[in-house]
């Protein structure tokens, strides 16, 4: 990254040649300057206002303590309020529930992206017809896949009772099932990227390397285990961090699906409990401590990631 | 440690330690009939692939077939076990329902609206600002692209809490303003067109220079037409992207029939409408075909904007 950013440049406004006056020269630097800082201000207001001020807010609004009714000025506390949220039991479980759907969906999603990768990744004739199937629900939106699924699970009109899967209370109303079965959707609605980015994982592993292993009598399973997978690993480990970092925020399946009963039925994830303390207990400083904390988890996702892609520069070289 | 096994060779003794019985039996006597056995072998198995691919696929389309199939039963029809596969009277009037009574044709024009907004603030701010860090030299450029990269760690559920104040005390609450404007930038997408352009010739600058081009025509009529796969792959994801939104939209709408995305018009079809289960469905379905459309013409790109996306 270092390296990319200094790559110098040629002045634009043409060579200056050494005997120029720095006069000038420095003259045309600035005017260089001021017209970069221009380009970079439309996002930089945009950063500005929406990204990094709400993110520092965050902060500030972690330390008051909101009135049990609206209208009343809030109270500094301090770090009182968020040792009180952190050790709240709801917390607790509210981590735990998110820490549970990312186990849930994300090792499941890329597996099952990487086997249906590996199955695509042949010339056949029509294969792009299967390709784009298999890619096709990465456009489904979380409202759509939330529809679908809620009708296939519903306890009427879905398929679990002609399968004779039939709990009591529903899936979706059940302590135990909901959040599972908000995993199932997840997992479905994340297997088109799932299987779009291990397909481009798999394009640039050497067909030759494939091709000897079959020659050499490997077959599907051994050359899955020993070639494919070692390959794939940088691909691997990194949708493993996306796909962990998406599923920390989940949201709209929980809101469409369970909604308020969400911290009964231990589906209550970071995201829909921050949006439930801000807009239905009304509670921002609260909110905002939840804030900091889904922040830090997504840090410390991306700090793993950044580590060992070092290490993976290393080994290139 | 998945570092380990990058180096691009696998282990070749591992590799080479099975000698396969196939190669030696190539040149015996009898290399017509094996020839022929291998020829048939190889058949079956391009069967065999087509099957696993094609029950593979059947599995994935299966939830979206049976909410088509559903949205043109009757009611009755759907709760019924086992569940009909096909419909056999259509009731296509359910997607007149849903559009009209739904309000889902209102919601496609919003969402297309707040779409096209989205996308095109995007790709203009990207460009922009992408454009100084690949070809410009200013103070703290280093440490500026470093606060772009920061955006990127910073998700939208961190940062609600306080947007949703600021959209409020904008007047922007209910608005096209208020569920567009904090997504006219985007850290990725900067990102991407950067590397895009540092990938233009430094000669081309220069024979550009020499015809007297300004930093505006040199970008408008070389750097960008050249980073064009790249402009359009980030257009495509941010389309994908603005239209599937759903947080954000849900907050920031109210009540306003106006603004209101087609995604948050499912949630209202979804709880108004529960003995209607067919009529949500084909909202569903209506709000879907715009991204399958999207997929299918712009595959190439929405799959460029998604690995880089992922792996970047």
């Amino acid at each position: 990254m270092t390296t990319l950013t200094q790559q110098p440049r040629a002045p634009t406004a043409g060579t200056p040649t050494p005997k120029a006056p720095s006069r000038t020269r420095r003259a045309r630097h600035r005017r260089e300057a001021g017209l970069a800082y221009l380009l970079l201000l439309p996002a930089l207001a945009v950063f500005g206002v929406f990204v990094f001020y709400p993110f520092a807010y965050n902060f500030k609004l972690a330390l008051y303590q909101n009135p049990p009714f609206p209208g009343l000025p809030s109270r500094y506390v301090g770090l009182h309020q968020v040792g009180q949220v952190l050790s709240s039991s709801s917390f607790v479980q509210s981590l735990i529930s998110t820490v549970f759907f990312a186990v849930m969906t994300v090792p499941v999603a890329i597996v099952l992206g990487l086997l249906l990768a590996v199955a695509a990744h042949r010339r056949l004739k029509g294969i792009g017809i299967y390709q784009t199937i298999f890619s096709s629900t990465v456009v489904t939106s979380v409202a759509v896949a939330a529809v679908v699924f809620g009708t296939l699970m519903d306890p009427v009109n879905g398929l679990l009772p002609w399968l004779g899967i039939n709990p009591h209370p529903p899936l979706l109303q059940n302590p135990t099932w909901a959040l599972p079965s908000i995993a199932v959707l997840t997992v479905w609605q994340g297997l088109g990227l799932s299987f779009i980015v291990m397909s481009a994982g798999l394009q640039s592993v050497p067909d030759e390397i494939l091709e000897a292993a079959t020659v050499d009598g490997a077959g599907a399973v051994t050359r899955f285990w020993r070639v494919t997978v070692p390959l794939l690993s940088p691909t691997i480990f990194f949708t493993t961090v996306v796909a962990t970092i998406m599923a920390f925020q989940t949201f709209g399946q929980i809101d469409l699906l369970i909604g308020s009963q969400a911290a009964y039925l231990h589906a209550n994830v970071l995201p829909y409990n921050i949006y439930q303390t801000l807009l239905v207990q009304r509670n921002p400083g609260q909110a905002a401590v939840l804030s900091i904390v889904l922040f830090f988890i997504t840090l410390a996702v991306t700090m793993v990631q950044l580590r060992v892609l070092e290490r993976r520069v290393h080994y290139a070289r | 440690m998945p570092a380990d096994a990058l180096p691009a060779a696998p282990q070749p003794e591992e590799v080479h330690q099975a000698v396969s019985p196939a190669v030696s039996h190539l040149k015996a006597p009898d290399a017509v009939a094996t020839r022929r056995r291998s020829r048939r072998r190889r058949r079956l198995r391009t069967i065999g692939a087509y099957a696993l691919l094609s029950l593979a696929a059947v599995v994935v389309l299966f939830p979206i077939y049976i909410s088509v199939v559903n949205s043109l039963l009757q009611p009755s029809q759907i709760a019924h076990q086992p569940p009909p596969l096909f419909p056999t009277h259509p009731q296509w009037h359910t997607y007149s329902d849903a559009w009209s009574s739904g309000n889902l044709g209102i919601y496609l024009r919003n969402s297309a609206i707040a779409t096209l907004i989205i996308v095109a603030g995007q790709v203009t701010t990207s460009i922009l600002a992408a454009y100084a860090f690949a070809f410009l030299e200013f103070p703290f450029k280093r440490t500026l692209f470093v606060v772009f990269l920061a955006t990127m760690m910073i998700p939208f559920e961190v940062t609600f809490v306080t947007n949703l104040t600021t959209v409020t005390d904008l007047g922007w609450y209910n608005t096209f303003q208020g569920l567009t404007v904090p997504f006219l930038a985007w850290g990725f997408g900067t990102f991407m067109l950067r590397q895009a352009f540092l990938q233009v010739p430094k000669d081309l600058q220069e024979a550009a220079v020499l015809d007297g081009y300004g930093h505006m025509r040199f970008m408008a009529r070389i750097a960008v037409p050249l980073a064009r796969p790249a402009v359009a792959a980030l257009a495509v994801f941010s389309f994908l992207s603005a239209w599937n939104q759903y947080l954000w939209p849900l907050i920031v709408t109210g009540d306003n029939n106006n603004i209101r995305t087609v995604q948050i018009g499912l949630k209202l079809l979804q709880g108004t409408n529960p003995d209607q289960i067919n009529v949500t469905l084909a909202g569903a379905v209506i709000a879907v075909v715009p991204m399958l459309i999207l997929l299918i013409f712009f595959q190439k790109q929405l799959v460029r904007g998604l690995t880089a996306g992922a792996v970047k």
